[in-house]
């Protein structure tokens, strides 16, 4: 693996390794000490053109448990205010010797354009593109599943057979279109609920199937109920009356929480807007995965880290990657 | 290219059971005694240990070494362990790729305990290097020690085993390669003359049985 830009790119095989070794991670950092030498030397620039604190500080704490050199690169008061161009920012950070890329950008597609052009050469880790993609959310979603599914047992197991129900804002969401595609590709069936006006405007978005009901969907009895946020930063038009009117037919509200089975699994993505998209006692039950799901992206993270920048160096692009790439034992 | 088997079944078998013995000898008995075995083959060599120990020497399954409640599998022996050593070597980075295994240490950890290391072919001692340093993440134990199958010699490192099955000589351009019923399907160390020029042995150095 030299980039991670989709997880439309990974086939079942490196899905599965990729959690596989953040398993490994995983059980580092139970350890007394977290931390280990793997990139040594290494440095590592996050570079986020769009605000974000959690997945910022996770890459960043994945980083240094691998002993990698970080350096925050936020484009909010720097030289990018001043009308700066993307490829005269990498080239600057390049020549000042750099191993690896995270990238968050407003921009979808961002991350494969810099991947793809010559103005660097180090891998590039998609950390969300615009309503694009945000590859290592889905992984640790994934990796979340699988570890309450599969338990000690989880090594080298898919989500063959479980039914996720996504609900909420999917046109916006980048973490909807990860997901829909990665837990596909793991074998497991994504349904999306969501009104009308916030989902694109195909039959079958991302291969899932559509309710726009959520009471009809909760009634299939799914085994994992994912809320996504409610992006008021994205909401300039009028997607929906407001918001109690959300909350009403679109929440995931204490009354619905009470009808679902006793092993489905709640998850969302963070931040929470409480009493919005997800009731408080929904997301503070034992079967909310939401604080295991920041735990598990620390580890899911340094795998990625781990294997984009020690994997192989003959320069094969994520597409490319799943017929070239060198099997690793 | 010529192939030699140097080891067979009973071989391997006889030359386990006498670590067995010397590392019992060495430590004046069982006593705190905890065997890491570095994955793959290492792993089960340690393993194959942990079931001879236990035939030889009665304190090795009735000594409760752990203290608190054992989460892990009943049954299974609390002496020994794997410790992986993928992300402590000195050669990441330079297009390998290597995938991690599993770490598990027994339930009473390492703090304090004489741990033996267990390995396949010792060979430029780069393998024990990362496995001392992945060691040090993990606790602190009292000694370390090394016991291998085989030491084919052209060490680049200042480490040497403590308990060795078998000395091999052999040329740097030849292979040796350790093959386990566990993992292979069968028990040999076989020594192949390798066709390619001779390579320095950090670089052949490799994840499995070949050294």
């Amino acid at each position: 693996m030299k980039h991670l830009l989709s997880t439309a790119d990974l086939s079942r095989a490196e899905a599965i390794h990729i959690l596989d070794v953040a398993e490994e991670m995983a059980e580092v950092n139970t350890r007394e000490v977290r931390k280990l030498p793997a990139l040594r030397g290494k440095t590592v620039v996050n570079l986020f053109f769009e605000d974000s604190t959690r997945t910022r500080i996770s890459f960043e704490a994945a980083a240094k448990r691998l002993s990698a050199d970080v350096i925050n690169f936020a484009a909010k008061g720097s030289s990018v205010s001043k009308g700066e161009s993307l490829k005269d920012t990498v080239q600057t950070l390049g020549a000042m010797g750099i191993d690896g890329i995270v990238m968050r950008h407003g921009a979808s597609g961002a991350p494969r354009v810099l991947a793809d052009a010559d103005w660097i050469d180090v891998p590039v880790v998609n950390a969300g593109d615009g309503t694009h993609e945000h590859p290592t959310q889905a992984l640790l979603d994934a990796f979340t599943m699988r570890r309450r599914l599969h338990g000690a047992g989880s090594r080298g197991q898919g989500l063959d057979g479980v039914r996720v129900l996504i609900v909420g804002d999917v046109l916006h969401s980048r973490v909807a279109r990860s997901n829909a595609w990665l837990l596909r590709t793991l074998g497991a069936s994504v349904t999306f609920a969501a009104p009308p006006t916030l989902l694109p405007v195909t039959a079958t978005p991302f291969g899932a199937a559509v309710h726009h009901d959520l009471d009809v969907a909760l009634a299939e009895d799914p085994d994992v109920v994912m809320t996504l946020r409610i992006q008021q930063e994205r909401m300039n038009d009028a997607f929906f009356p407001n918001p109690r009117e959300y909350t009403r037919h679109w929440g995931l509200t204490a009354s619905r929480f009470a009808r679902l089975d006793e092993r489905t699994l709640i998850m969302h993505p963070g931040p929470m807007n409480r009493g919005l998209e997800i009731a408080g006692v929904a997301a503070d039950d034992p079967r909310s995965t939401v604080v295991e799901q920041v735990e598990n992206g620390v580890s899911v993270r340094m795998a990625v880290l781990y294997l984009a920048l020690t994997g192989s160096e003959t320069g094969t692009h994520t597409h490319a990657a799943a017929a070239t790439k060198e099997t690793v034992a | 290219m010529g192939t030699r088997t140097v080891l067979q079944h009973p071989d391997i078998t006889r030359a386990l059971t006498r670590i067995a013995h010397e590392i019992l000898e060495a430590n004046h008995g069982a006593s705190d005694l905890v065997l890491l075995g570095i994955p793959t083959r290492g792993a089960v060599l340690a393993e194959r240990l942990d079931r001879i120990l236990a035939d030889i020497e009665p304190e090795w399954t009735t000594e409760p070494a752990v203290t608190g409640a054992d989460a892990s599998t009943p049954g299974r022996s609390h002496r020994v362990g794997t410790l992986d050593v993928t992300m402590h070597r000195d050669d990441l980075g330079r297009g390998i790729g290597r995938a991690p295994h599993r770490t598990t240490i027994p339930a009473s950890g390492i703090d304090g305990k004489v741990v033996v290391l267990v390995d396949d072919v010792l060979y430029s001692g780069r393998t024990v290097r990362a496995a001392l340093d992945a060691l040090q993440g993990i606790g602190r134990p009292r000694a370390v020690r090394l016991a291998v199958l085989v030491d084919r010699g052209h060490r680049e490192l200042p480490i040497r085993a403590d308990h060795v099955g078998k000395n091999l000589p052999t040329a740097s351009d030849e292979r040796v390669t350790l093959r386990l019923t566990e993992t292979d399907g069968t028990d040999e160390v076989v020594i192949e003359q390798s066709e390619t020029q001779s390579e320095t042995p950090s670089e052949t150095q490799r994840d499995g049985g070949t050294a």
